[in-house]
């Protein structure tokens, strides 16, 4: 049976997953706007599921896509959560800036 | 294939870009979107078949309509956000280059341990397999996954509900 | 049974401490004060249990509880023991504390701290049963120090006067720099000989472990200052006096009769010890000498009732240590006994005077009552012409002993006793005469009240009086019960002075002594009637004795103010300079906390900056690095 790996190569993979992971560190660190910064989050997370399918593909071993099942559910347990905090904090700061978040000063 | 593979790696790191650069956060989620979709275009050239559904209904279904739905709900769809500070934009850039350049390093690195790769013609990700493994091995950590969900769902609830409460 | 009965020799004054302590306040004061007094008394009777075993087997009685401290070579043991000169000890101890406790339930019946009194009277006695009871210097310790805290407790006991409490520090101080003293004697002793027991420091020495004579002389000369600051012999004394602030049971008990004589029994107990250092004795002799005449001068003077008899105290043990010195231990405890009962009837019936003239206390405003309060000067007599040294009076056998003794080592210290002696005499008529002889000198509100006290008071009066009377008898010239009693815990055999002409000639000299020191006084105070002048009109050598010799002005200008130039000096240089040191350490580093807590920004972007660049120097490090 032909296989994806055998023409693109596992370092391709690699490499993509690992831009993606940066791409998402970046909007983190780049943007004010919790909600993209969410975004970001799912990037990265989205980035690690993609590498665990592509070990799961090289080491023909189907835990790896378990695993992104998993990574999935608590994604969405997590978004739905972040997106609670999001409102709460929404409604008592009238905006979700966070750089107006600053209750942690020491 | 390997065409496919990198235009799909491009739509998938452009939109991605584009998801962090755009001003405007709706603008944000539609390139979220589309970088989510290329994303299980990958996995359907894994053949991972499973997941590429799951994937869909759970992030551009699910995890998306529910970002677009906040956006709108706190009115957030116009491109009202100032900027950083020059000195943190620029601090940012130099993170990202700087973890690109170390996970790349650390990958190219360890490359010679990366073998040819050989194929068993063995069947493990049709769903029939998956379906086996993750309701035979990983029965406990499925259920409280569940457990987790409807947990995070109250928690949700009670989050946005808490003000009412407190009035 | 035996271990028992000790313990509960040992422990009936403490749980009567306990007792009045806790529960005296709810309690009546009859009862309070019959606690502690029946407390007392039972140590008494098992006391008596002992001595009268001791005495009749010959063998001491060791009772061990346990192990206290064991290090490398050197184990003290947590034990007792009962033998001739500990039961002596107790015998009087007890005896004295139980007549004495009796006395305090009337003399003290009006003061509202009742259980207080009695329950650190049951403490005193506890810590005093200790100290004597202990089978090693450091058990003694424990009794050493917590009688100082007593008497500390006890001299302060009306703490609403201000000069009371003074008296009371001043008293725990000068035993403190005594303490201090005892217990670098005891390290030094437990360095020598890897031990402090007194039985095995004994039979390392009969086995003839070499000790460095150096050493011991430095360790015994220590524990004779201990013996100074606890015995209140010069250049400590000067608490004594002030001490007698307390109420007057207090000082019969404790400044009198049992406290101040634990120096004495210290060195008696080490007798062995002090036999090899004979330099130290000598030194000993000369101190006691000195102190007996120089408070026997002072003593002259006083007008203070409670103040004659406390120098009358310390002059006597001051005799005491010169037969010490003398290397005469039965003989010193022999005057120690006497003393204790003819001292403790002196202090009780000033007591019973003072109480009777409801708190005056100077001679001056006393006179006549001998018709009114006829037992106490009965008593009073008694005591009066026992430590004038008459014969047949029990002093006048004591005191005598110690002269002859002296006359026979070193005339000079014997001159000094002697004179000390008549001074004794003539002042302790002096007293009798101006308190009991002539008419009433106080105000007539007083005289109106004048009233014999209660049997409780006159009780212990007469027994003590009593035993001032008969108490010789333990130990009469030429066939002393008392030598052969002590010889087992004597290192040498007591001398024994043959009655020859000498001897006759000696007490001669003495009661003739005693005799013209009365005479002087009679003549002086019943002849021409005089009364001492008032404090103003003093002049001359009067003065200088009336002021006790100005010595306790002089410790203030030799020692007080220097420590307190060198306290103020600390405090003004030393203590800003180091507290500007330590404040400056502080300060600086609030300032770096304060630099540092800018980075503590509360921004979350800043935050997951530093976090990113270090989970990428991490990575960096392992992966990269490494």
């Amino acid at each position: 049976m032909e296989n994806i790996l055998q023409q693109v190569g596992i370092d391709n993979y690699i490499y993509l997953s690992t831009l993606l992971f940066c791409v998402g560190i970046f909007g983190v660190l780049f943007r004010r706007n919790a909600i993209v910064m969410f975004m970001s989050i799912e990037i990265m997370l989205n980035a690690v599921n993609l590498l665990l399918v592509a070990f799961s593909t090289y080491h023909q071993d189907a835990a790896g896509q378990v695993f992104v099942f998993f990574s999935m559910a608590v994604a969405a347990a997590e978004v739905a959560v972040g997106l609670a905090i999001l409102v709460a904090v929404y409604r008592n700061h009238n905006g979700i800036d966070i750089d107006n978040l600053k209750k942690l000063k020491g | 294939m390997l065409t496919l593979f990198y235009i799909l790696s491009a739509i998938t790191l452009g939109t991605a870009f584009l998801t962090i650069l755009s001003k405007n956060p709706i603008h944000s989620a539609i390139y979220l979107v589309l970088c989510f979709f290329s994303i299980a275009g990958h996995y359907l050239m894994f053949n991972a078949q499973f997941l590429f559904i799951v994937h869909i209904i759970v992030y551009s279904g699910a995890i998306m309509i529910l970002m677009l739905f906040t956006i709108m709900l706190m009115n957030l769809n116009k491109a009202d956000e100032k900027n950083k500070p020059i000195l943190s934009r620029i601090a940012a850039v130099v993170a990202f280059c700087l973890v690109a350049l170390v996970l790349l390093a650390t990958f190219i690195k360890s490359q010679p341990v990366i073998n040819e790769y050989k194929v068993s013609g063995q069947d493990f990700q049709s769903i029939k397999v998956l379906g086996q493994v993750l309701l035979n091995n990983y029965m406990v950590p499925f259920e409280f996954a569940s457990v987790l969900l409807l947990v995070s769902m109250i928690g949700a609830v009670l989050l946005s509900k808490k003000e009412h409460i407190n009035n | 049974m035996e271990t028992n009965l000790a313990l509960l020799l040992l422990f009936a004054p403490f749980a009567g401490f306990l007792i009045n302590i806790f529960f005296g306040k709810k309690l009546s004061k009859t009862l309070t004060g019959t606690l502690g007094t029946v407390a007392v008394a039972v140590s008494f009777a098992a006391t008596l249990y002992f001595f009268l075993q001791v005495l009749q087997t010959k063998t001491p009685v060791m009772v061990n509880l346990f192990e206290w401290l064991h290090l490398a070579n050197f184990t003290v043991n947590f034990s007792f023991q009962l033998d001739q000169l500990s039961l002596l000890w107790l015998m009087f101890v007890t005896g004295i504390g139980t007549l004495i406790h009796m006395y305090s339930i009337s003399y003290m019946h009006d003061d509202e701290n009742m259980h207080k009194f009695f329950a650190y009277l049951n403490l005193f006695v506890f810590f005093m049963i200790t100290l004597v009871m202990g089978s090693n210097l450091l058990i003694m310790f424990i009794g050493w120090e917590g009688v100082g805290l007593c008497s500390y407790l006890l001299i302060g006991f009306w703490y609403k006067n201000q000069e009371y409490n003074d008296a009371a520090k001043k008293a725990f101080i000068m035993n403190r720099i005594g303490d201090l003293g005892f217990l670098i004697g005891i390290f030094i002793l437990a360095y020598l000989f890897h031990t402090v027991e007194y039985d095995l420091m004994k039979a390392e020495l009969e086995n003839g472990w070499s000790v460095d004579k150096a050493w011991l002389g430095i360790a015994m000369l220590c524990l004779f200052i201990g013996a100074c600051g606890k015995s209140a012999q010069l250049p400590l004394y000067t608490w004594l006096p002030d001490a007698m602030a307390g109420p007057t049971p207090v000082s019969a008990l404790i400044h009198a009769a049992t406290m101040v004589t634990a120096g004495i029994f210290m060195i008696t107990r080490l007798n062995f010890l002090f036999n090899l250092t004979p330099d130290v004795l000598e030194i000993i002799a000369v101190v006691g000498a000195v102190t007996s005449l120089v408070a026997a001068s002072i003593g002259l003077v006083q007008n203070d009732i409670k103040k004659v008899l406390a120098y009358s105290t310390v002059s006597q043990l001051g005799l005491i240590f010169l037969a010490l010195g003398l290397g005469a231990y039965e003989i010193a405890v022999f005057h120690v006994i006497t003393h204790a009962f003819f001292k403790a009837c002196l202090f009780l019936g000033s007591g019973s005077v003072i109480h009777a003239l409801h708190g005056e206390q100077d001679m001056r405003n006393m006179g006549g009552l001998r018709k009114v309060m006829k037992i106490t000067f009965v008593t009073f007599l008694i005591s009066t012409l026992a430590i004038s040294g008459l014969p047949p009076f029990s002093g006048f056998f004591s005191k005598d002993e110690i002269l002859m003794t002296a006359f026979h080592h070193n005339k000079p210290l014997w001159v000094i006793g002697s004179l000390a002696s008549i001074m004794t005499a003539f002042y302790m008529f002096r007293l009798l005469y101006l308190t009991f002889y002539k008419d009433f000198r106080g105000t007539e509100e007083q005289k109106h009240h004048l009233h014999e006290s209660p049997t409780l008071i006159t009780f212990p009066l007469i027994v003590l009086a009593i035993l001032a009377l008969v108490g010789g008898a333990i130990s009469l010239p030429g066939m002393s019960w008392l030598n052969e009693y002590l010889a087992p815990v004597m290192a040498k055999p007591a001398e024994h002075h043959h009655l020859g002409n000498t001897e006759y000639m000696l007490m001669g000299i003495a009661v003739v002594g005693a005799l013209i020191g009365i005479g002087v006084a009679y003549a002086k105070y019943i002849k021409k009637g005089e009364v001492p002048p008032a404090d103003a009109q003093i002049t001359g050598v009067t003065n200088v004795l009336y002021n006790k010799y100005y010595v306790d002005e002089i410790y203030t200008a030799i020692i007080i103010k220097p420590i307190y130039a060198i306290g103020s000096f600390f405090k003004n240089v030393t203590e800003v300079a180091l507290s500007g040191f330590v404040f400056g350490l502080g300060r600086a580093a609030t300032l770096l906390g304060n630099q540092g807590k800018t980075v503590q920004n509360g921004s979350i972007g800043f935050y997951l900056l530093v976090f990113v660049l270090g989970v990428c120097s991490i990575l960096g490090y392992i992966f990269l690095v490494k």
